[in-house]
């Protein structure tokens, strides 16, 4: 979704200054860049006047990041301005010193012509090195920051806690990694030339000043007033790119979420009414870039306008100073001629300084998430480790859910068990009564928020980062399968031998079908798996945390849509060997939960009950409703299920 | 199988289609960018007669007001500028009524692209938007169309003013000079070829940005997607590397293009200066011959650079389209990809009450060629009853319900709903009336109630809540912080797995259809729930044909027909207890589920 991201600088510069002509405009009210302002809502009044200080302190920091390539850039620019410059001597030499004596002469001589065109080619190759420098090493430039901002920027996307996750849409996280990343340094590319405009306009202030100073204070005049416009223009455009972002940000939310949900959409026909929901951002982003427009559409001219409107000045001024002789017609000439070299420059760091709201409304996107704390602490420890199962300890732990208002809701409430290293535990409740919560824990996807986790009873929080993870696999509820070939899904990259892939297939009856696959371990699944079943994707799921052989394996209802016998040869898998893993389990099938050394039943997010399978359906009713509601009814002594309460 | 010529693949694309032609297409698409076109244009001539008009209105003051022959004409000057002044505030005016005109219809046009390709993904069939990353999708509603709003907004006028400028150019130097103006001109000769290769490799090399830009999100949004996953298993290293190489791709594409571009500006300048040479040249040779004079020369030497500078700014201009080209072109992709599932036109309405199911000798491939994944089913099912359709993972159940929804057409045969061939009936009524719960129910970012209400807009929260107590959900509601105001999250996230498919039920039960199609609807929800769930389910369905896919068969013990699907056949139907003794598939099924459910069957 990022706009423009290749387009070369966005101002293909005018490559010939002698005409005032502006040839180009800069392209860019444009946009890239949406995300909605989760984190930086509004700017306020203050921070708005401050928009030109920060844009300057933005472009310093391109500058800094990538001081190398911003120089090289420079120095063709400056190469570039200079061989402007020179090729108008150049001309002029020529003129004087073989058009008008051979003209006159009549003659030429063969040597002449051959200077001459040497000069004219020679200046012309340097200035051609000058515009691969600007224009190549610009880009580079400008590409760099947005390849190094969106690592960083998906750097702390994967170290950031699932808790932010949980706060930050999908779509929002997309754009600040793209488009956003792309805005802020989408100004980059002109910069250098803008840069190496400054060398011209100081050649050429210089010149105006040894010609004649009161002329070059008359036409200087030119730089407040473009100063001046540019103030109050980033005034009015910022808190407009701001809002286009914004609306960006959610047009491309909405894309995002509904093309998610395009299966509902279409199973309830809702697809008009989806269309109406993007439609109405889509009509709110038009008007927002139209407004946009508005100010840009005036800006543009007017930055062309006025280093015209200064030689007129300049002109109108200098013929009184002719007319009353103190100065003369040849000075103004060239004066005038010098002017209209300013034209360019001016020009060009009108188009960095245009691009600055936009970099900034950007930018402003960006540094929330690189900003953004609570990197999951680790500690120095390592697990204990050994050739046994890991023993599992959890201690008074609270959890709560907090959403982006910052409410909590709390999800578990003083949790404490224990399981010995090679044993299995079934944990069992109702929908919704935080085992899901709690098998996360277990593995640190989150963190209590008091309590503690223990593994091999060092808490989790203590232990150095991915031991956790090579000490523990886990199955979650929801099966995630990665855009990659099947072994991709199950090795993830960790050096897994093909035989230990089909060992740890068959286990999860995965092979036969795997088998089948047009190109067997080969064959790609598609987006989350989008080309198997949904009982092939568990299975896959399944798979992946069989072949790593855990000492710890946590499966969160993992086998609904696989055959019983399955999900007990897994088990088997684990716990035949003389060092049994230890196993959390979240089921609810009897079989299952038989297999289990012991349950532990959670309702409403507390531990209410622990113990065999047997103890439990005499002691606690409403595990004895929910394990046996599958039962004819005659087979079922306990309770009869009642239709109330689905957390009882 | 009769339009489906490949189901599983993506979009029609086009790679070789010339620049002009994506215009061409894309413009027939857009009738509002016409809209007011000739207002516009008429203040981009004027704007381009300004642009070229200042300069040399600055050259001729400075000319013939300051170097006149008998010294400075100062009323001269004072005139010219006053001229100069008014052109220039003139063109300034032109220019900026101009933009606005052209933001304003641009954005309108593209709004409108932008609007109907979303609504075209949509129309799509389920293989085809499974056949592009969802990352994909969204930048071709939006950074693509981006991209040409960047294009249309400047290139296309500055095109113009180019060409303006290089017309008046051309008549100015061929005034002063027809050789030389020949000569000029033949020396670009070599340009426009290069302008046209370099074209073709930038339509190549921009292709592959924007491509690279898709693997760019796809990877992020995996990664954002999947955190679970990665943190679970400890492969942010991994993930990282993912991520980090398409960040590189991407930015090595864009190099290339960077270098594409350079190289176009690169022979541009070199032709001007060969071009300023060869003047010089023939231009002295030409006055030594007496055919011109000095002064010709010196002002035509001038008057080059004023047609070099447009050229050079038009190859730019095209070089600039092929970017914008390559992403209309995504766009447009989008909206030539005709659905290979499609409302029909002048469909029938589904006759009134209950609606029966007839599957004659449907086959149905994902990919052509490959093994089927539902194999010659021909059956009919009668209205108002209560089917389960069961079998093993991958035996081909949820492509069954898929096909009967119209998700997707069969390969070869057809199904028939409510005796009318389901490819007659107008989208309308089939969604109306037929529902199916997906496997995996999705929720949208916004309130328990919101969902619910999704396909009947319009339900108060008291009705929603409501429904929730003749499911027998009302207590569960009643426990969510606010609850059916509360917000479930993103993708439903903000509730359990169980409680999502509650939801995603309810959501189909307000719907109110004839026929109900629930594909493991309630799979993550506990069991005591579902039999309370089901139970009222079976009552408040009663009277309308409900087709159930389940692990859990329960759902077959209480069913009045059960189908057993088996690699793609459906091999046994008939009541559970028919099935659940004799020989075949489901005896073994059942038998492994009753053992898994009711093992430990231990009375208190
Ligand atoms: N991100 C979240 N924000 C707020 N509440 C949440 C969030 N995730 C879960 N919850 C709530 O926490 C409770 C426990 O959820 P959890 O997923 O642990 O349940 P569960 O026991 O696994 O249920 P199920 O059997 O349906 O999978 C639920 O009531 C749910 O609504
Ligand atoms: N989009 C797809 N592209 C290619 N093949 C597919 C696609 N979807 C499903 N298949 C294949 O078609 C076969 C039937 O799949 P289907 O989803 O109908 O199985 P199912 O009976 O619903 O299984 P489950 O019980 O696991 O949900 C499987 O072998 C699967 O791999
Ligand atoms: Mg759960
Ligand atoms: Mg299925």
């Amino acid at each position: 979704m990022p706009p423009r991201s290749t387009s070369p600088a966005p101002a293909p510069a005018p490559e010939q200054v002698t005409t005032p002509t502006p040839e180009n405009a800069p392209p860019s009210a444009v946009p890239a860049g949406r995300t909605r302002t989760g984190d930086v809502t509004v700017r306020s009044e203050r921070e708005q006047k401050k928009v030109v200080r920060r844009g300057f302190r933005h472009v310093a920091k391109a500058v800094r990041e990538q001081p190398g390539m911003f120089t090289l850039a420079v120095l063709g620019s400056s190469l570039y301005g200079a061989m402007t410059v020179a090729s108008a001597y150049v001309i002029g030499g020529i003129t004087e010193r073989l058009v008008l004596p051979s003209f006159e002469r009549g003659s030429v001589t063969a040597g002449a012509l051959w200077l001459a065109t040497l000069a004219i080619l020679g200046v012309a190759v340097l200035k051609i090195v000058g515009i691969i420098g600007r224009r190549l090493f610009a880009g580079i430039m400008s590409f760099r920051l947005q390849a190094e901002y969106r690592r960083r920027v998906t750097g702390q996307y994967l170290r950031l806690p699932l808790s932010w996750h949980q706060r930050h849409p999908t779509g929002q996280l997309l754009s600040n990694a793209n488009s956003d990343v792309e805005a802020s340094w989408f100004f980059v590319a002109p910069l250098p030339f803008a840069c190496g405009a400054i060398v011209m306009v100081v050649i050429t202030v210089v010149a105006l000043f040894l010609t004649d100073p009161l002329l070059a204070v008359v036409g200087l005049v030119v730089f407040p007033l473009v100063f001046l416009a540019n103030a109050v223009y980033s005034q009015v455009m910022s808190p407009r790119m701001a809002r286009a972002q914004q609306l960006r940000a959610e047009v491309s939310e909405i894309a995002h979420e509904s093309f998610d949900a395009a299966l509902v959409v279409k199973t309830l026909g809702r697809e008009a009414a989806e269309t109406e929901r993007f439609g109405v951002r889509a009509d709110e982003l038009r008007d927002g870039l139209v407004a946009v427009g508005r100010v840009r559409g005036l800006f543009d001219p007017m930055m062309e306008a006025l280093p015209n409107l200064g030689t007129l000045a300049v002109l109108l001024v200098g013929a009184d100073q002719v007319a009353t002789g103190s100065t003369n017609a040849g000075d103004l000439v060239s004066i005038a001629y010098l002017f209209t070299l300013l034209a360019l420059p001016i020009r060009a760091i009108g188009w960095v300084l245009a691009d600055l709201p936009r970099a900034l409304a950007g930018y402003d996107r960006v540094a929330p998430v690189l900003a953004a704390e609570g990197e999951t602490p680790h500690g120095p420890d390592a697990a204990a480790g050994g050739p046994t199962g890991a023993g599992v300890g959890v201690r008074a732990v609270d959890f709560g859910h907090t959403d982006a208002d910052g409410r909590t809701n709390r999800v578990l409430h003083g949790v404490t068990f224990d399981v010995e290293a090679g044993r299995t535990v079934a944990v069992v409740g109702p929908t919704g009564s935080g085992k899901s919560t709690l098998a996360g824990l277990l593995v640190r996807l989150v963190d209590p928020h008091s309590g503690e986790v223990l593994l091999d009873g060092v808490d989790v929080r203590s232990l150095r980062e991915g031991e956790v993870s090579t000490q523990a696999a886990f199955v979650a509820q929801g099966t995630f399968l990665f855009d990659d070939t099947v072994r991709g899904n199950i090795t993830l990259g960790a050096d897994i031998g093909d035989d230990e892939v089909h060992a740890a297939l068959r286990v999860a009856a995965a092979e036969d079908f795997v088998d089948r696959l047009p190109e067997g371990l080969d064959t790609r699944v598609g987006e989350r798996g989008a080309s198997l079943s949904g009982g092939q994707r568990q299975r896959l799921a399944l798979a992946r945390a069989v072949v790593r052989r855990p000492r710890l394996l946590v499966m969160d209802d993992a086998t609904s849509a696989v055959d019983p016998s399955v999900e007990a040869r897994i088990l088997d898998a684990l716990r035949s060997t003389d060092q049994p893993a230890t196993v959390v389990v979240v089921a609810y099938r009897q079989a299952t939960i038989s297999l289990a050394d012991e349950v532990v039943w959670i309702d409403r997010g507390r531990l209410v009950a622990r113990g065999s399978h047997a103890e439990l359906l005499a002691q606690v009713p409403g595990y004895a409703r929910l394990v046996q509601a599958y039962q004819p009814p005659d087979a079922v002594t306990a309770a009869e299920p009642e239709p109330a309460g689905a957390q009882a | 199988m009769t339009a489906v010529a490949e189901p599983a693949t993506g979009l029609t694309e086009r790679p070789t289609e010339t620049a002009t032609a994506t215009l061409r297409r894309g413009l027939r698409m857009m009738p509002e960018f016409r809209r007011g076109l000739p207002a516009t244009f008429a203040l981009a001539l004027l704007a381009t007669a300004g642009r070229v008009v200042v300069p040399i209105a600055v050259q001729q003051t400075l000319d013939r007001g300051l170097g006149a022959a008998g010294g400075p004409d100062i009323p001269l000057v004072r005139e010219l500028v006053a001229v100069c002044a008014l052109v220039v505030l003139v063109t300034a005016v032109a220019v900026y009524r101009m933009n606005v005109r052209l933001f304003r219809t641009t954005e309108t046009a593209l709004a409108n692209l932008r609007v109907r390709a979303f609504r075209h993904v949509h129309d799509l069939s389920v293989l085809h938007q499974q056949g592009e990353r969802r990352g994909n999708l969204v930048s071709r509603v939006t950074s693509d169309v981006d991209q040409l709003s960047v294009f249309m907004q400047w290139g296309g006028v500055l095109g113009l003013v180019s060409l303006g400028q290089l017309v008046v150019a051309t008549v100015v130097m061929a005034v002063y000079s027809w050789q030389l103006t020949l000569l000029v001109l033949v020396c670009f000769i070599p340009l426009g070829f290069a302008v046209k290769w370099f074209a073709k490799r930038l339509a190549a090399v921009y292709g592959v940005v924007r491509e690279r830009v898709g693997d760019v999100l796809a990877a992020v949004g995996e990664s954002v997607v999947g955190a679970p996953t990665v943190r679970a298993y400890g492969i942010r290293g991994r993930t990282a590397a993912r991520i980090d190489a398409a960040i590189d791709r991407h930015y090595r594409a864009s190099v290339q293009a960077q270098k594409t571009t350079a190289g176009v500006y690169v022979s541009g300048e070199f032709v001007a200066a060969v071009a300023n040479a060869a003047v010089v040249v023939v231009g002295v040779l030409l006055g030594i011959g007496g055919q011109i004079s000095a002064g010709t020369l010196i002002a035509f030497l001038f008057l080059v650079t004023l047609f070099v500078a447009p050229v050079q700014t038009a190859s730019e201009v095209l070089n600039e389209a092929q970017n914008a080209v390559a992403g209309f072109r995504r766009v447009l992709d989008v909206l030539d990809t005709e659905p290979d599932v499609q409302d029909p036109v002048d469909g029938r309405a589904l006759p009134e009450g209950p609606l029966g199911v007839r599957f004659s000798h449907v086959v149905f491939r994902y990919a052509p060629g490959a093994r089927p994944a539902l194999d010659d089913v021909d059956l009919e099912i009668a209205p108002r009853t209560r089917v389960a359709v069961v079998g093993e993972t991958g035996s081909g159940k949820t492509t069954f319900a898929k096909l009967l929804t119209r998700l997707m057409d069969p390969s070869s045969g057809r199904v028939l709903v409510g005796g009318v061939p389901l490819a007659e009936i107008a989208f309308a009524s089939l969604r109306e009336r037929v529902v199916m719960v997906p496997q995996d129910g999705f929720l949208f970012d916004a309130s328990v109630a919101d969902n619910v209400r999704y396909g009947k807009p319009g339900m108060t929260d008291a009705h929603v809540a409501a429904a929730f107590d003749e499911l027998g959900l009302g207590d569960w509601v009643e426990g969510l912080t606010d609850g059916v105001a509360t917000a479930v999250g993103q993708r439903g996230e903000s509730l359990s797995a169980g409680e999502r498919q509650l939801v995603a039920v309810a959501r189909a039960y307000v719907a109110d259809p004839d026929l109900l199609v629930l594909d493991e609807a309630t799979s993550a929800v506990d069991p005591a729930t579902e039999a309370r769930l089901t139970r009222a389910l079976d009552t408040l369905t009663s009277g309308r044909t409900t087709i159930t896919i389940a692990h859990r068969l329960s759902t077959a013990e209480r069913a009045d027909e059960v189908l057993v699907v088996d690699a793609g056949r459906v091999v046994q139907r008939g009541t559970h207890a028919e099935l659940v003794d004799a020989p075949g598939v489901y005896a073994g099924l059942h038998a492994s589920w009753r053992r898994s459910s009711g093992a430990a069957r231990t009375p208190a």
